[in-house]
């Protein structure tokens, strides 16, 4: 049996929606596939580069800096964290 | 000379007394006491000969949401939350993008802070030792930075005049209100946000404190232990703090029917150029802030009834400061040492005494200094003991002195 099963999308939203409330004191049932990290949830880069670190922690994957640019939104880093996990 | 009066419309403060101004006042005068025995485990790790400290009455975290404490270094909130309660007391409500209490491009900060975030700087070195690059934070930098707590306070305001952050040791609190003073009085600001912060109470700072042999090593008696002009005074005891004061035009804080505490009528800053710890023997640099604090607020040393003393418990410095007030004011002047209940504050000092010094002249009230049982027979002024004194005040000064030989006296009056 797979120690380590991949994690669902729903799973991968919920796990990002906590690290967001502890890195941004964001709610987490605010922070949904659609919404953008810089405009609807006014996280800054310096928040961005914690939250990619502790999503990296939290899902084993690898985030890097040219990669986490192009995580505009929530959905974006959902998809990228399914595909590279 | 300009004719620009600056005066006080705010004042906010976070102590070992209280976390806010009226209950640090009210402790002042009641005569409590805000140091205690540091628990912390480096004491007994390392030996300390020290084992006392000045704690914050209130921790941030008691009044500050989480997310922002942890994007803050300890000094930046406590900047923060005195810079708040200053804010509302002047009756200024919090910026938006659509309105403003006071316009930002006339409003500066002023507030300086001794060392800014070493506790951050340690932290995030130990880290990077421990578990690498990737635990590093990335607010590291704006943490540790000692312009942080005015920066901070300049975003939360929208204060576009201007930030200042002085860093004169234990004057900087002194000389935040002193470059605020100046901000206003050469045009550049109609309000100055000023004052000073310190949180450095750390085995390190302990440590080196103890390794200069400033610290009282009265550890079995922290009540007794912060005793200046005393006789068996031993040295200071390390606290933390902030003391914020709104700084304002008068015709502009007249013209909008605020509240007036009374005004800061002038600020005189001296540097020693002598020793980089050790106050120059005959106190020229100190003589000097304070004649030139007086003259600025247009005033004669006999003017002056009060003088809030910077006054540590150390030996010698509180020895050097008597002669230095006598030489530049008289033998007339009353004085109290409010670390004789603080601790001493460091960069918050300066500031959270300057609110004492002008509350003084508000009430007509000098807090008295504790433990002064036996006034060393070396100092002959007359200092407040045992019970405050009730006085009308028109003028007073308040004193602070810094390592490095910064010396800043501030002159406040009655309006």
């Amino acid at each position: 049996m797979a120690t380590t099963e991949k994690p669902t999308d729903e799973e991968i939203l919920a796990g990002l929606a906590e690290i967001v409330e502890e890195v941004a004191g964001v709610e987490a049932d605010e922070v949904t596939a659609e919404k953008s990290f810089v405009d609807d949830l006014d996280i800054d880069s310096l928040s961005m580069v914690e939250i990619a670190v502790q999503a990296e922690d939290r899902f084993e994957v690898k985030i890097p800096d040219a990669e986490l640019a192009n995580l505009k939104t929530v959905g974006d880093a959902v998809t990228y964290v399914a595909k590279n996990v | 000379m300009s004719t620009v009066d600056v005066v006080v419309t705010g004042m906010g403060a976070t102590t070992p007394l209280g976390g806010d101004v009226a209950s640090t006042w009210d402790g002042l005068i009641a005569g409590r006491n805000g140091i205690r025995l540091n628990e912390a485990e480096w004491v007994s790790k390392f030996d300390l000969p020290t084992k006392l400290s000045a704690p914050l009455a209130v921790e941030p975290s008691e009044v500050l949401p989480r997310v922002q404490l942890r994007r803050l270094d300890r000094c930046e909130q406590i900047a923060i939350i005195a810079a708040r309660e200053a804010w509302a007391d002047a009756g200024f409500v919090p910026p938006t993008e659509d309105s403003q209490s006071v316009e930002p491009e006339r409003l500066g900060v002023a507030i300086g802070t001794g060392i800014g975030g070493p506790v951050t700087l340690l932290d995030q070195d130990d880290l990077l030792e421990n578990q690498g690059l990737r635990k590093v934070s990335p607010l590291t930098v704006p943490m540790l930075m000692p312009n942080g707590p005015a920066a901070h306070v300049s975003i939360e305001l929208m204060a576009r005049a201007g930030v200042h952050s002085p860093a004169s040791a234990c004057a900087s609190g002194a000389e935040g209100l002193a470059t605020g003073w100046q901000m206003i009085k050469s045009g550049r600001a109609d309000v100055v946000v000023a004052g000073g912060a310190e949180a450095c109470i750390h085995q390190i700072t302990v440590a080196g404190f103890a390794q200069s042999r400033t610290l009282s090593l009265r550890n079995d008696e922290p009540d007794r232990a912060s005793r200046p002009f005393d006789v068996d005074r031993d040295g200071f005891v390390l606290g933390e703090g902030a003391g914020v004061l709104v700084l304002e035009r008068e015709d502009h804080a007249r013209a909008r029917g605020a509240r007036i505490y009374g005004r800061l009528g002038g600020a005189g800053i001296t540097s020693d150029a002598y020793h980089i710890t050790g106050n120059h023997p005959e106190g020229i640099g100190q003589i000097n802030a304070i004649t030139q604090a007086v003259r600025a607020a247009g005033l004669s040393p006999i003017d002056i009834g009060h003088v809030n003393a910077h006054a540590t418990s150390t030996v010698v410095g509180d020895l050097g400061e008597a002669v230095a007030i006598t030489k530049a004011l008289g033998d007339h002047v009353v004085l109290t040492a409010p670390k004789s209940s603080l601790g001493h504050l460091v960069g918050g000092a300066g500031a959270v005494e300057s609110i004492a010094t002008l509350l003084s002249i508000y009430h007509g009230i000098i807090p008295a200094t504790r433990n002064l049982e036996n006034q060393d027979p070396k100092v002959s002024l007359d200092i407040v003991a045992g019970e405050p004194r009730k006085l009308l005040l028109n003028a007073a000064v308040n004193d602070s002195f810094g390592f490095g030989g910064h010396n800043v006296a501030l002159a406040f009056t009655a309006v």
